[in-house]
This record gives structure tokens, sequence and C-alpha cells, in this order.
């Protein structure tokens, strides 16, 4: 980097955009709130060159967990969402700042823990018996805690096992870091827990260490990303053009294709599902 | 990915770059203001200059994720400031920085030229000189502690991570800076990219402080 080109951004940053605040950063470019899953994974990296070569337009990506993008667009500071938390979706939307939610692409979750597995889950595909065997063996456990897509499924799982683990574990075998995605990785891996997680940050998470994945194949461990539009009777929504441009893009075979030819390792991360049967 | 050529890439020189040139227009700005206040509080007597300088002491300890969230709230665009739309912005972020490195610079400023007006203040009286020809002359004086105070100002912008993190969203290629980066890549379990990230910036920061300080005792 050139001093002269740091020069240049200094002036840029300095006086253009405080000069002329009033005016939109950039004309052609729009606010996604999305999640941490799949900014930390890659997909998104991968698939918005192609629709900005297309469009023009550019998308900024807010990496946020599921409940915080949410919040994020409920205040107007983001023009559409793309997350994975069915029942604060359907909030979202009976609340009236969400319409347009499409199905754009699944993955699933999967349960990593430490390889010597103190508690025996890796026999099984039952995500609700496994967290059973966690708790029962007071295994070391990291929740994200978060209010994340991630944290919401890890919640609706713990409910079906009629255990409050906050309660019987915790501040000792359940740990609640109130963290990202890879922040638990990192975690579990450090204190060799057993975690939730997306296979997608899995899969292209660096530090795993010691942790293995254990369980996988659970029809409730089923993880669909929606991308849902700001609903214009409650939000100005003034690029509610160009943010619709993006979700019919996403949902449409360029951008299934895009999202289906992203691999890690040889291994497809999301499946794209706009057109196949849910 | 390798760290190095993960270092030589166009997407790193953006992240360098942006973290320097919202740091300077930061430090910029707390300087021009920061300086003249504080030696403004040092000459002038007026009813709430205690009260000032004890807040501005008070506000060198502001923590970061708050003056990021308070920032936030006012700039969001449902917020009193939102038709500005800056938030999510580098604008945001030197706003941000500006706000903690201000306080830094009035307070190291006011101490470096109470002595020298306590010296001169009778002579510049007798002068005549207006109050603004005294903050020059005390700011020309005690230069180098003021460069100092501007350098502690630099120091607090760029290692700040917590309001720029909140006011800017770290988003890539436009409000992505070094701390940030460092942050998301610890998250993505990619440590040693994350380490070599913070040698870099350890290495600006001292670079760009040590230049100042030569630059200044030459002169």
């Amino acid at each position: 980097m050139m001093l002269r080109d740091i020069f240049l951004m200094m002036s840029v940053v300095l006086f253009d955009e405080a000069t002329f605040a009033a005016q939109p950063p950039a004309p052609q470019s729009i606010i996604l709130a999305s999640t941490t899953s799949v900014e930390n994974s890659g997909l998104l990296a991968h698939i918005l060159p192609a629709f900005t070569k297309e469009t023009g337009i550019t998308v900024h990506v807010l990496a946020q967990g599921t409940g915080q993008a949410l919040a994020t667009a409920a205040r107007d500071d983001a023009d559409l969402v793309l997350v994975h938390d069915p029942e604060a979706e359907q909030k979202f939307i009976a609340a009236g700042d969400g319409i347009e939610r499409q199905q754009i692409a699944w993955n699933d979750f999967i349960v990593v823990g430490p390889r010597s597995d103190p508690a025996h889950v890796a026999s099984t595909h039952d995500a609700v018996a496994a967290l059973k065997a966690i708790a029962s063996a007071q295994a070391p456990f990291v929740s994200r805690g978060d209010k994340s897509g991630t944290d919401a499924l890890e919640h609706r799982l713990w409910r079906m096992t009629e255990i409050d683990p906050a309660k019987t574990g915790g501040g000792s075998w359940y740990r609640d870091i109130g963290g990202g995605m890879g922040a638990a990785l990192n975690a579990a891996q450090a204190m060799n827990a057993y975690t939730i997680s997306d296979r997608g940050t899995w899969l292209s998470f660096d530090n795993k260490g010691d942790l293995t994945m254990l369980v996988e194949g659970d029809p409730r461990l089923l993880n669909p990303y929606d991308v849902i539009l700001l609903n214009p009777a409650k939000h100005p929504v003034p690029k509610q053009a160009l943010a619709s441009r993006f979700a019919q893009w996403l949902v449409s075979p360029e951008g299934q294709a895009a999202i289906g030819e992203y691999k890690v390792d040889g291994e497809q991360l999301f499946h794209p599902s706009a057109t196949a049967p849910k | 990915m390798n760290v190095w050529a993960a270092l030589g890439t166009a997407e790193f020189a953006h992240i360098v770059g942006l973290s320097l040139a919202v740091s300077f227009s930061a430090t910029a700005v707390a300087a021009v203001v920061g300086a003249p206040c504080g030696a403004a509080l040092a000459i002038c007597r007026f009813p709430g200059r205690r009260l000032l300088i004890l807040l501005a002491n008070a506000f060198l300890g502001l923590p970061p994720v708050v003056v990021g969230l308070a920032l936030y709230v006012m700039l969001s665009r449902s917020g009193p400031l939102g038709a500005l739309a800056l938030l999510f912005t580098p604008s945001a972020m030197v706003i941000a920085q500006t706000l903690l490195a201000t306080p830094i610079i009035i307070t190291l400023t006011h101490r470096a030229v109470e002595e020298p007006w306590q010296d001169y203040g009778a002579a510049l009286r007798v002068d005549g000189a207006t109050r603004s020809r005294s903050i020059r002359m005390l700011l020309a004086i005690a230069r180098r502690s003021v460069v100092t105070a501007v350098l502690a100002g630099f120091g607090r912008t760029i290692s700040e991570v917590g309001a720029v993190l909140i006011v800017g969203g770290n988003i890539a290629g436009y409000t992505r800076i070094m701390t940030t980066a460092i942050v998301l890549k610890t998250s993505e379990g990619e440590l040693e990219l994350a380490l070599g990230l913070g040698l870099v910036l350890i290495g600006i920061s001292i670079v760009v402080s040590a230049s100042a300080f030569v630059l200044w005792e030459k002169s």
C-alpha cells in the first residue's frame, strides 16, 4: 500500500462521506444482515462477486447471529436478512417486519466433541439422546448463548430432552459462552467439550485440534436458510428494489448454482433448495 | 491459507490502508479540536472550567464498547441521526475513534501547557497577546509534550476494536480494519493468520509513532 493511497483513502473517509453525509455511501449497495455461519463458512464471499458482476450491486455483509440480524433489520439498519431460525423468522414476519420469505439453501447441524467421547454419543444418530447422554455424564458442553439460529436449535433440542442444562449444569459442565460459532468451536476445542455446529462452519474451521464430528443425520438437525425482505408497510425500505433483486438472484438458477458449487475440501457445504422439494 | 500469502493480497492492503486512514483521520480531528481546547483550559478562567477538566480526565477511561453502542443508537436509521445514513460506514468509525481520542489529547495537552503558562503567561499578557495567540504560543512552546499527547490519541484509535466493530459492522472490503479482522480470524479458528495480522498491526503502530517522534525531534 502506497502512502499516496492511504492519503487518498483518508480524504475519502474524512471529506467525501462527511461532506456528503446525507447521501448513501455508494449508489448501488445494499446491507445484508446475515449469520456468522454463512459468512464464516466462506459461502457469501464465494457467491457475491458473481451477483455484483451481473448487476453492479455491492452487497455489504453484516455477519451477526440470527437474533441480532433480525433486530438490526427491525431497526431499519439493513436492507434484507439471510438467516436460519424458523421460529424467530415467523415472529419477525408476524410482527409485520418481514415479507416474502424464501428458502434458498439448507445444510445440517452436527454434534462435535472430543475424540475420547466421554458421554459415548458417537454410536447414535439421535441428537436428543446424545444431549441426554452428555447431561447425564456431566461432560463439558459449550453453548453459543447468543440467540443465533444455532443457539435456538440447541435450545429446541434441550427442550425435547426435558432437561434444563443451565439449571443443572450452569457454571459447571454447561458453558454458555455468548459468542459466535467460531468462538464456540475454539472454546470447545480448548475445553475438550461437546458443542453443536452447523456443518459449513465446522468444515471450514481451522482450529479443530482434538475435536471430531460425533452425531449427524438426525432430521431434527436440518438447517434451512431463508432470505426475507423488509415490509414496506412498516419500514422506509429506500433500497427495496435492489434488495429484492438480490433475493430473486439467490433463488434464480444462477444463484442456486453458485450456492451449490461452493465446496470446502471437496465437500458441498450448502444444498440449494429454492426449487427442490423441501 | 498460507499466512504470508494472505498478508500479500489486495484485500489485506485495503484492510491496512483503511485502518490507517480511519485512525489518522480520527487523530487529526481529535488533535485539531483537543489541543487548542486543552490549552484553553489551562489559560482561560471561566465558570465550569474545573468541571470540564474533571470531565476530560474522567473520559480518559471511556469504555469503547459503550461509546460504540451509544453512537450506534444515535446513528441507526431509526435513531435521531439516522437521516445521515452513517451507520456501517468508515465515517461512523472515524466519529467513534474521534470521541475516544479527544479526551486523551485535551487532558495531556492541558497538563503540558500548564507549566509554560505559569512561566510565560505574565509576559504574554504584558505583550498584549490575545487568547488565541497565547494558545498558539503555548502549544508551540510545549510542542514535544503535545506530540506525545497526539501520539497517545493515535495509539488509542489504531488499537481500538469495540466501538468500530459496533458502528462499522466489520464489512469485508468496506469497514473491515485490522483489529476487527483479527477478531474475525480468531473466531474462524485461523489463529496463525490472526497472529500475523496482530504482528503487522503492532509493527505499523510502532513505525507511525517512531516516525512522528523522530520528525518532531528534528524540527
